[in-house]
């Protein structure tokens, strides 16, 4: 039985689909990487997939389709592909992990809200800036009601590709109302920046929030950095800059005390460059996610049995 | 050399140094001031953009929203611009600045990333906006470099492209030579937009406008991030005297520089130490306020944090990165101060360099 495992297949050849194909190689847990399929029959992430005996169609979701073992399918095309795709998966009864802005299903943050979703179909990954924020937010608002949280993410411009650039204002709102409906804020607000740097910089958010009454700031430091090692176990470069601050500020509700946390995420190096900790947070975060629906696949199959 | 066309910018950039409490009455008595002036165009937003009033910026008094709805119902002539930053603002701020009377749409991106701002360009021309494109800390890159980006924000829309030199960095060869470029690349109208961190917010604009600048921004007082901008009352009287005034009343510009703006402003800003620094180092002006704030709850010099900033190739918009910094300076200090109890006092003084505050500015 402890052998047993779930298939799982990758969509989309390109830079999060293959360094997502090397993240399930190196830690399988209970997934086993069965196929990644794209629609370049060209494209480096098949033949790197090739490579390392996993295979690789350029037949896109119609050989994810032709092959009925496979349960898990992470999308890591677009959002106007994956609303395709999405329909599809849950025709023939696969579970569709989105990294895409297309958010078919119900927001996932790992450590907070996931094993609420286990029996959905479709579970969408928010934005890298979410992944990195939102537990943090999460981490204030379960010990002290959050009025407002605020976070800035900045990213290498190397890191962020033309469909991040295109759709800019996508990643603002998807990214302030997960910090709403997950993080437990009562108003959220994203902002995104890329900085040119060379040599580029690694990942870095800060998060901002103001509590609506008084607080414990030791029970708001403990909360965080607790979360923080919770975060780690997934993403490993996920690291806080300084432990949290806490100043007085002139807000919309009056002089108020704000937390501010400085983190940054460093990238596993898996496939991407290291200081591209905004994918590897989405492809880190991918893998958690299938990890942990294939665990409770796996649990219903013994109860069946 | 022709007669520039002036934006004033006095309620979007001297936000910053008004900390954002720009009221429905300041729009109302600067907006008409200018507007009488002959100012052609008028930027009202949050010094940061729409949508700008956030913790990192600074919140607010007044939503930016209502304050452009009270310029336009000012102005009789003058047209009403506003900023947006891609990645603060978005389409739905956008729609809304124009349902409550923007005409001019400004669109500012880091100078190396105007492909953020295509769908804001098409949007606002879809919407009949006129459109001017924003590449910030022009400095940072070469003429040729952001001729390139200029170009990408003249294919998505833009009917202007503005060098911008947001650290008042640049001196006057580097604004021209900028224009230039842009002159030569596009077929749309060239601005420059200056800070007087290096006391030179005047020099560089004249530069600008030698080199061939169509465009120009001034705010009265000079009321603007770090060292401020280009005055509009002095831009006005250099103009007339080099016989290209645009239509602006210069003795009406001093008056509502001295009567209407001078008196609400919490300080005349000026290219102090701090200022300078800003404009040495390269980094954005709106970071001296911020900078002072964090310094003086750290006791680190602000100068300190303002260079390392500039090292680290910070870019509009990063104001978290002052506490970051600030931060990684006090306990670099608490470091070199525990290695000096440990190491030989005599060498240990003997190699330290610091500025005062103790940190390692290098």
């Amino acid at each position: 039985m402890g052998n047993e495992t779930i298939k799982a297949a990758i969509l989309g050849s390109g830079n999060i689909g293959t360094d997502l194909m090397y993240k399930l190689l190196d830690r399988p847990g209970s997934m086993e990487l069965v196929l990644l399929a794209g629609i370049d029959p060209h494209s480096e992430g098949l033949a790197r997939a090739r490579a390392l005996g996993v295979a690789a169609s350029a037949q896109g979701i119609d050989a994810v389709l032709e092959r009925p073992e496979i349960q898990i399918v992470f999308d890591a095309t677009s959002a106007k592909a994956h609303v395709r795709h999405a329909k599809r998966l849950h025709e023939t009864g696969r579970i569709a992990i989105d990294l895409t802005p297309a958010a078919r299903g119900p927001y996932v943050v790992p450590p907070v809200n996931l094993r609420q979703h286990l029996d959905a179909s479709n579970v969408n990954l928010i934005t890298c800036g979410g992944q990195a924020t939102i537990p943090l937010v999460y981490a204030v608002s379960r010990v002290t009601p959050v009025r407002y949280a605020e976070i800035v993410s900045t990213v290498a411009s190397r890191s962020a590709g033309p469909g991040t650039r295109q759709n800019i204002d996508e990643f603002t709102f998807t990214t302030a109302h997960g910090l709403e409906v997950i993080g437990g804020a009562q108003q959220g607000k994203a902002i995104i920046i890329l900085n040119p740097a060379e040599p580029p910089i690694l990942m870095r958010n800060t998060v901002y929030a103001i509590p609506e009454g008084d607080f414990d700031p030791a029970q708001v430091r403990d909360s965080v950095e607790a979360m923080v090692a919770e975060v780690q176990q997934y993403v490993p470069g996920y690291r806080l800059k300084n432990p949290p601050v806490f100043d007085m500020r002139d807000t919309p509700w009056g002089r108020k005390p704000v937390v501010t946390v400085l983190l940054e995420v460093e990238g596993a190096g898996h496939f991407l460059p290291p200081y591209a900790g905004n994918l590897d947070i989405m492809t880190a975060s991918a893998r958690r996610v299938g990890e942990v629906f294939a665990q409770h696949l796996l649990s219903r199959r013994e109860v069946m049995v | 050399m022709n007669a520039p066309r002036l934006t004033d910018t006095t309620l979007r950039d001297g936000s910053h140094a008004m900390r954002h409490t720009f009221t429905r009455q300041h729009v109302r008595d600067i907006v008409t001031a200018l507007d009488r002036a002959g100012v052609p165009v008028i930027e009202v937003t949050h010094g940061d953009g729409l949508a700008g009033s956030s913790l990192q910026y600074g919140f607010s008094l007044t939503p930016d929203l209502d304050l452009i709805a009270e310029a336009r119902e000012a102005a009789e002539r003058a047209r009403i611009a506003a900023l947006l930053l891609p990645g603060i603002g978005t389409r739905r701020e956008l729609k809304a600045a124009v349902e409550r009377g923007v005409q001019v749409l400004r669109i500012a991106t880091q100078c190396t990333e105007a492909d953020i701002s295509e769908e804001h360009f098409k949007m606002a021309k879809d919407m009949g906006l006129e459109t001017v494109g924003f590449l910030m800390m022009s400095h940072m890159r070469p003429p040729e470099f952001l001729a390139e980006q200029a170009a990408l924000m003249e294919s998505y829309g833009a009917d202007c492209v503005y060098v911008v030199d947001s650290a008042g960095a640049m001196l006057p060869h580097d604004a021209a030579a900028r224009v230039r470029a842009l002159k030569a690349a596009l077929r749309v109208q060239v601005g420059f937009h200056a800070h007087n961190n290096l006391g030179l917010g005047i020099g560089n604009t004249l530069a600008a406008l030698e080199a061939g600048a169509d465009q120009i921004d001034g705010c009265l007082r000079g009321l603007g991030a770090g060292a401020g901008n280009a005055a509009t009352e002095l831009l006005a009287a250099a103009l007339d005297r080099l016989g290209v005034n645009p239509g602006l009343d210069v003795l009406a510009l001093m008056d509502a520089a001295e009567y209407v703006v001078a008196p609400i402003m919490p300080f005349q800003p000026f290219p102090d130490r701090d200022a300078i620094i800003i404009g040495y180092a390269g980094v954005y002006s709106t970071f001296l306020l911020h900078a002072r704030r964090v310094g003086e709850q750290l006791g680190i010099d602000p100068r300190a944090i303002l260079i390392e900033l500039g090292r680290r190739q910070t870019v509009a918009g990063q104001e978290d990165w002052i506490l970051d910094v600030a931060l990684e300076l006090v306990r670099k200090r608490e470091q070199s101060t525990e290695g000096l109890t440990l190491a030989e006092p005599v060498e240990a003084n003997g190699s330290r360099k610091t500025v005062p505050g103790g940190a390692d500015v290098g």
